[in-house]
């Protein structure tokens, strides 16, 4: 069974952010991944660039497909997960924890208030 | 794309389900894409076994005492080479010269051939077949009836180096007597097949036509008898990544109307030798006259996964695109076919593949990408 954490927030592109302070950790959701497939390659951003919510900010690419990464929140890029360069399968086995993709500090943060809730997604990718 | 409603549906549709697979819209028919992963599956065929169902794949008789004459006559390889029982790699060309279709062609007898065709193009080739066969006046040229028979086939194909030990299993005739490329009509656990030593994956195994209300029995069998080979049912999406690595081509990627023979690597499949054929005389103009263009293999040698579809270029110019690129679970590298003009589709040359805006760097290698060592 999926798991949908009620601490993060979703998009409709079917990412994940979980805010803390003024930090946002940002993913891909468990659906993401099994509809993907096996994972084996992920573009990341750079530190230091900035994202803007609703833009592409990278892709993941699985064997049959690569699907673009969509910014649930703007912000500058702090961190990005660089095991997952060496080890993109992670994001198949571990999608809403060890697999996050990037890390940023918040620009906007009323822009969560737009994402959906735990129990919104899931009624989402159910409907 | 059509609605998921009208989507065709093989007979195994209900056993896709069951197991979990993920299915998708292919050329209308609603496929098994994967089961439980892609690599898995690949892995299963590579090393094992795997069980695919291509029910979706057309199949057309043609039966007379010209059945020969008329089966040359649409075709580009040489039918009249053939004997009772084997099969040939063949192909429909336009008048022009470019692809219909390609196909497997088996001889049951002299005056009965039976045509393996893709599952998107089968009722166009039916069509075309039967155009040819009629003269200016809509009169038949040849003593040879052309039949559309897909409804009355589905297809399992059982692929992977124990496939022989598990059909084995079910079967009295022994197989191990069906050199590849050869059938026979049998039985496979009691039920009525076509089995055919033949396969899209660079495995040795074998392709097995039944009827379709046997289809599920069988699947099933196959499935429980194949626990002890370590098999697992295939999807789509394994069977791209086999063929890929093999560079087999893919109708609608590496072939299509605008494509020639020459161009694709196909010369061996066209027998000028033979006579007359649909798409000869632009066919055999090009060989003379040579192709600008050609298929050609390469891997990446910059970080990125070429697609369908991708710029290639050559010298930071644009060459020609990306007929079919991903992973190769084999080699654990990422590769690809392409059109590149014939004087840069060579072995070692540099090129580069525009991955979404940004050139990365690739290699010209030979094909196929994987060959399996034959015992």
């Amino acid at each position: 069974m999926s798991n949908y954490p009620a601490s993060f927030r979703y998009t409709k592109e079917h990412e994940w952010v979980l805010v803390e302070g003024d930090t946002g950790t940002v993913g891909i959701t468990d659906h993401a991944q099994s509809e993907l497939g096996d994972i084996v390659y992920v573009d990341l951003p750079q530190v230091g660039s900035t994202m803007a919510q609703g833009e592409t900010f990278g892709s993941v690419e699985s064997v049959k497909a690569v699907s673009d990464l969509y910014a649930p929140v703007s912000g500058d890029v702090t961190a990005i997960n660089d095991a997952l360069a060496k080890a993109p399968e992670k994001l198949n086995s571990d999608p809403h924890g060890e697999a996050w993709l990037v890390k940023v500090k918040l620009t906007h943060p009323d822009e969560i208030q737009h994402l959906l809730s735990a129990e919104e997604y899931q009624s989402y990718i159910e409907g | 794309m059509a609605a998921a409603s009208t989507l065709r549906q093989t007979p195994l549709f209900a056993r896709h389900l069951a197991l979990g697979a993920k299915t998708i819209d292919f050329g209308g028919w609603d496929m098994p894409v994967q089961y439980t992963s892609i690599l898995e599956e690949h892995k299963a065929v590579r090393e094992r076994v795997g069980l695919f169902d291509v029910s979706h794949m057309g199949e057309i008789e043609i039966e007379g005492p010209e059945a020969l004459a008329l089966v040359n006559y649409v075709t580009t390889n040489d039918a009249g080479k053939l004997k009772d029982g084997q099969a040939q790699y063949s192909a429909l060309l336009y008048p022009h010269g470019g692809f219909v279709d390609d196909i497997l062609v088996h001889r049951v007898n002299e005056r009965h051939y039976f045509l393996c065709v893709n599952a998107s193009n089968q009722e166009k080739d039916f069509a075309h077949i039967v155009e040819n066969s009629l003269d200016a006046h809509g009169r038949e040229r040849f003593q040879a009836k052309v039949t559309f028979v897909s409804a009355d086939y589905a297809q399992i194909a059982v692929q992977g180096p124990r496939a022989l030990e598990l059909v084995q299993e079910l079967c009295e005739a022994p197989l191990a007597d069906i050199r590849y490329y050869h059938f026979v009509d049998g039985t496979v656990a009691g039920l009525s097949a076509r089995i055919a030593r033949t396969g899209y994956t660079g495995e040795d195994g074998f392709e097995l036509y039944v009827k379709p209300a046997d289809s599920p029995a069988l699947w099933d069998l196959l499935l429980g008898k194949g626990k002890a080979y370590g098999i697992l049912p295939c999807g789509l999406g394994a069977r791209n990544t086999l063929r890929l690595e093999s560079a087999y081509p893919l109708y609608g990627h590496e072939i299509d109307a605008s494509i020639f023979p020459p161009e694709a690597g196909l010369n061996w499949i066209v027998k000028q030798a033979k006579g007359d054929f649909v798409g000869r005389d632009q066919v055999v103009e090009k060989l003379e006259e040579g192709v600008w263009r050609k298929l050609a293999g390469f891997e990446m040698v910059g970080r990125g996964i070429a697609r369908d579809g991708y710029p290639v270029l050559a010298d930071g110019t644009a060459a020609g695109w990306v007929t079919s690129g991903g992973p190769s679970p084999t080699l654990g590298r990422n590769i690809g076919l392409c059109y590149l003009p014939v004087e840069i589709a060579e072995e070692g040359r540099k090129i580069e593949i525009q991955i979404r805006n940004q050139p990365v760097e690739a290699r010209v290698v030979k094909t196929p990408f994987y060959k399996r060592e034959k015992p």
